[in-house]
């Protein structure tokens, strides 16, 4: 069972001991990659058995956070946030932790190792980043990215993020990830110089545009169906929870008027003056109360949003799906028309338009020779096409057969996490609650004795 | 009733407060302090604007307050200022006299002395060509002798409400009359007579006619018993029997109380009552508004928590592990939302009424002991005053006391059933999870 996020505790292979992924392997080496990585693969926790590399635990957590000031890319002095990140390496037997690396980094950096991730590992549901802007506030949250509270849930969002990545069976194996947390200098080069930029598709850019797959999967389909309807509801209900704190607040706070006014007016009584001046104390209590409670859920609408980033995740896998099929029948449909001009060629009878064929028509027949050459290289090309298809072919059903491994790992991770954050919703009305009743049963002792 | 004074009929100096003659009780209108957020007339310095942003754990320390409406000047945001707890304790009136003491034993609630009830209901709407009104229903029942029977049956519009209330003032300037509610919508209302607006005011006007009924000279004022008893034709006539040489006079004695405030010299326990008058006034006007503004936002939070419910069932349509946890948590919003509205309609029932009763009554009392100062060559129009003042008082504590407590056992009673719902889902969810554990191991 996949474990939730929040735990420090992965077991994770360290992988300078083996040679980085060349770019142009492509799928094929990272394929075998997989296999085996899955035979060995344990309880499914991301334990690493194999005897080349040693067991060790690691820890990594986002630590602080600090406020910066540097020159930017045109040479304009700019204000951002760093993230300390520590890596510590638990000895197995004494459980004692030590801390094996420590380095900052900004936000735009893990950015970039997600865009990595993204393109080298298509097939894969690749964690979300915590939001760039404060969405969905409600009227006391800051939209400013500077601010404190901000940065701080920011600064939760992204030790989750390497978390989750530390924690994912295959990702947790790749090479940048690991220097991501231990190379501190001249990572950004590293990772450009893997060339991806330039491997990635730049069609996956165009959201919008379709691609018209005569084949589709259904089951892509539907998954991607499915990351819209999560998309949208998710934030429907963060939207509508952001305005239902917005009120809850003004109750709670207006409640405060309370505290004021009776403790004036208690000067002024007798017999009630004590009632009064005591109950306003509790009406104090119950509308500061409500600060608290907020936070904790502002916490709660966080594990809500990760979902939300997981649903574009989610269809980015199915999209990269769609070109890959998209490729697959152009390259077939390429192909065939290959066959069929070569046939034509072969046998003198036209029925496929080629510019060729109008031209010999319009201006006379080629000759033999012409007409020799025209085939075998046809038939070259057929051969290569051919080869090509069948290599499209491999792939696309290793890219399914890999996806929905990763899909249905996904989704079992999904349902254990939301569950969980609706357990805790479910804690946090709880303990409000009681809260409240506690305030209250005070106030009623205050009234009575007035 | 002693005399009017040699006052005469000067006219009118400083705001003229036509409070009750045209039946403009608008509580929310007249103000003559300043701002709250100090004591009577201060001024506080402290934090106005809300804090920018965050509500980082520093700031729960203080006790930060909305930015309430433009209108509702008077409800600022506020900052615990130490300065505001240093106000001048002011010793209450003691009775002195063994007539107040008497009138002190009679409170509003003695069933056994109660020979007079009174209910008002069933409002009727009535078209003419000239104007369209209500009337209600006012049944009474009694076993006094002076009545003719045990039993009558009338209907009186709003009107007739303010005339009662303009001849009880006339005949007993010294006494603290019952208010009326509001003649006019207050403000929010789209239509003069919503069902809302009809409600609140069938019960403001109950209250009105049983506080009379309680009060132990006014029950056995003429005017009150043929309001409660004579048909219609019998009281219109009596009505156009117009208002007395006293009634204008009584107008303008309380204009020029009005102005004569601060010129005499007035007895110690005056100035008591006169400054109790005055701060109580502030804040009862104070607690009414933010009590409206409670129940205002509450009613919004609760729009709010009945489409935020809803969301999640749309959600588990999508879902297959998830979607009956998500249904769970949809029925607990809505059982949440039906404690919502259980709250909020008993706050309105209960606390909103006697509140905004008294921040009526607090308007009256400015004016009625302005009459009892000039009377106070009088003996007995002054131990009258100070008599109704200490029932009154009396009954103010007690209703004020039972109301909020009142609030406090509904909040309770909110809290302890939401707490319910969610403990159950959590249960359901654990023994779930349970079963689903044992399930694996089979």
């Amino acid at each position: 069972m996949e474990q939730a996020a929040p735990d420090p505790e992965r077991l994770w292979q360290p992988a300078p001991l083996e040679p980085l992924s060349h770019p142009d392997a492509g799928l094929e080496s990272m394929v075998g990659e997989e296999t085996k990585g899955a035979r060995d693969e344990g309880p499914g926790d991301g334990t690493m058995t194999e005897n080349n590399f040693s067991l060790k635990k690691i820890e990594i957590s986002v630590s602080e956070a600090e406020k910066r000031t540097g020159r930017n890319a045109m040479n304009m002095q700019e204000t951002y946030t760093a993230y300390l990140i520590e890596t510590r390496s638990v000895e197995h037997n004494d459980g004692q932790s030590v801390l094996t690396d420590s380095l900052w980094r900004r936000y735009s950096e893990f950015e970039l190792l997600r865009n990595y991730l993204l393109v080298y590992y298509p097939h894969i549901v690749v964690p979300p980043l915590p939001e760039k802007r404060a969405e969905f506030v409600w009227h006391k949250l800051s939209a400013d990215n500077m601010d404190p509270d901000f940065v701080e849930r920011r600064r939760i969002g992204l030790e989750n993020f390497l978390l989750r990545v530390a924690s994912h069976p295959i990702l947790c194996r790749d090479k940048i990830f690991y220097l991501f947390l231990t190379q501190e200098g001249n990572w950004k080069e590293t990772v450009n110089e893997t060339g991806f930029q330039l491997k990635a598709d730049s069609r996956l850019k165009a959201l919008n545009a379709t691609f018209r797959v005569k084949n589709p999967d259904k089951r892509f389909i539907e998954l991607k169906h499915y990351s819209d309807e999560l998309q949208s509801v998710i934030s429907h209900l963060l939207r509508v929870r952001a305005r239902v704190a917005d009120r809850l607040y003004g109750v709670y706070k207006v409640h405060g008027n309370y505290g004021r006014v009776f403790s004036e007016w208690s000067a002024i009584e007798k017999e009630m003056g004590d009632g009064l001046q005591s109950a306003g104390h509790h009406m104090d209590v119950y509308a500061s109360s409500i600060d608290d409670i907020l936070e904790d859920e502002e916490h709660y609408a966080d594990q809500l949003k990760e979902y939300l980033f997981y649903a574009e995740a989610l269809r980015a896998v199915c999209r990269k799906h769609e070109l890959m099929q998209y490729d697959l029948e152009m390259a077939a449909q390429d192909l065939a028309s290959k066959k069929q001009q070569c046939e034509e060629l072969a046998t003198g009878t036209v029925r496929t338009f080629s510019l060729k064929g109008m031209t010999t028509k319009l201006f006379g027949q080629e000759t033999p020779e012409q007409r020799e050459a025209r085939i075998k290289m046809l038939e070259e090309q057929i051969k290569e096409g051919e080869q090509q298809l069948k290599s499209k072919n491999l792939e696309g059903r290793e890219f399914v057969r890999n996806a929905w491994a990763d899909i249905e790992r996904f989704k079992e991770q999904k349902n254990h996490d939301l569950k969980e954050a609706l357990i805790s919703y479910a804690v946090m009305q709880i303990s409000m609650c009681k809260k409240g009743i506690q305030v209250w049963t005070n106030a009623k002792e205050c009234f009575s004795k007035m | 009733m002693g005399k009017l004074g040699e006052a005469g009929l000067a006219a009118t100096a400083g705001p003229a407060r036509t409070l009750g003659m045209e039946g403009e009780c608008r509580a929310s209108q007249a103000r003559s302090w300043g701002l709250p957020a100090g004591g009577a007339g201060g001024d506080s310095p402290g934090g106005d604007a809300p804090l920018p942003g965050s509500i980082s754990s520093s700031s729960l320390l203080q006790a930060e307050v909305l930015d309430l409406d433009e209108d509702e000047d008077d409800l600022e945001v506020f900052s615990k200022d130490a300065s505001l707890m240093d106000m001048n304790s002011f010793s209450p009136l003691m009775p002195t006299s063994p007539l107040s003491m008497i009138n002190q034993v009679k409170f509003e609630d003695e069933p056994d002395l109660k020979d007079l009830f009174i209910t008002v209901d069933e409002p009727e709407s009535h078209v003419t060509t000239i104007e369209t009104f209500i009337t209600y229903r006012i049944i009474t029942k009694t076993s006094r002798g002076e009545f003719d029977s045990s039993e009558f049956e009338v209907r009186r519009r709003y009107q007739d409400f303010l005339w009662l209330k303009e001849k009880l003032e006339e005949a007993h300037p010294t006494l603290i009359i019952p208010p009326l509610p509001e003649k006019f919508i207050v403000k929010g209302m789209v239509e003069r007579f919503n069902d809302d607006f009809i409600e609140t005011r069938r019960k403001a006007l109950h209250k009105f006619l049983n506080r009379i009924a309680d009060h132990p000279t006014l029950t056995f004022n003429e005017d009150f018993k043929i309001f409660l008893t004579a048909q219609a034709s019998e009281f219109s006539s009596h009505k156009k029997q117009g208002p007395g040489l006293l009634s204008r006079m009584g107008q303008s004695v309380r204009a020029v109380a009005l102005s004569m405030r601060g010129v005499k010299s007035r007895p110690e326990e005056f100035m008591e009552m006169n400054n109790f008058i005055e701060i109580f006034s502030q804040k009862i006007n104070l607690i009414d508004k933010i009590s409206q503004r409670i129940y205002k936002e509450e009613r919004e939070y609760l729009d709010e928590m009945k489409e935020y419910g809803p969301i999640h069932i749309l959600w588990s349509a999508s879902e297959e592990d998830l979607a009956d946890t998500l249904k769970s948590v949809a029925s607990c919003i809505d059982k949440c939302c039906k404690a919502t509205e259980k709250r909020m309609s008993g706050f309105s029932e209960a606390l909103l009424p006697v509140v905004h009763e008294y921040a009526l009554y607090s308007e009256m009392l400015m004016l009625t002991e302005e009459i009892g100062k000039l009377e106070d060559k009088v003996e007995c129009a002054n131990n009258a005053l100070k008599a109704d003042w200490e029932r009154w008082k009396q009954n103010m504590q007690n209703d004020i006391k039972s109301a909020f407590t009142n609030m406090a056992e509904e909040n309770i009673l909110y809290y302890e059933q939401c707490l319910a719902t969610w403990e159950s889902f959590l249960t359901s969810q654990t023994d779930l999870h349970l079963e689903e554990a044992s399930e694996d191991k089979l």
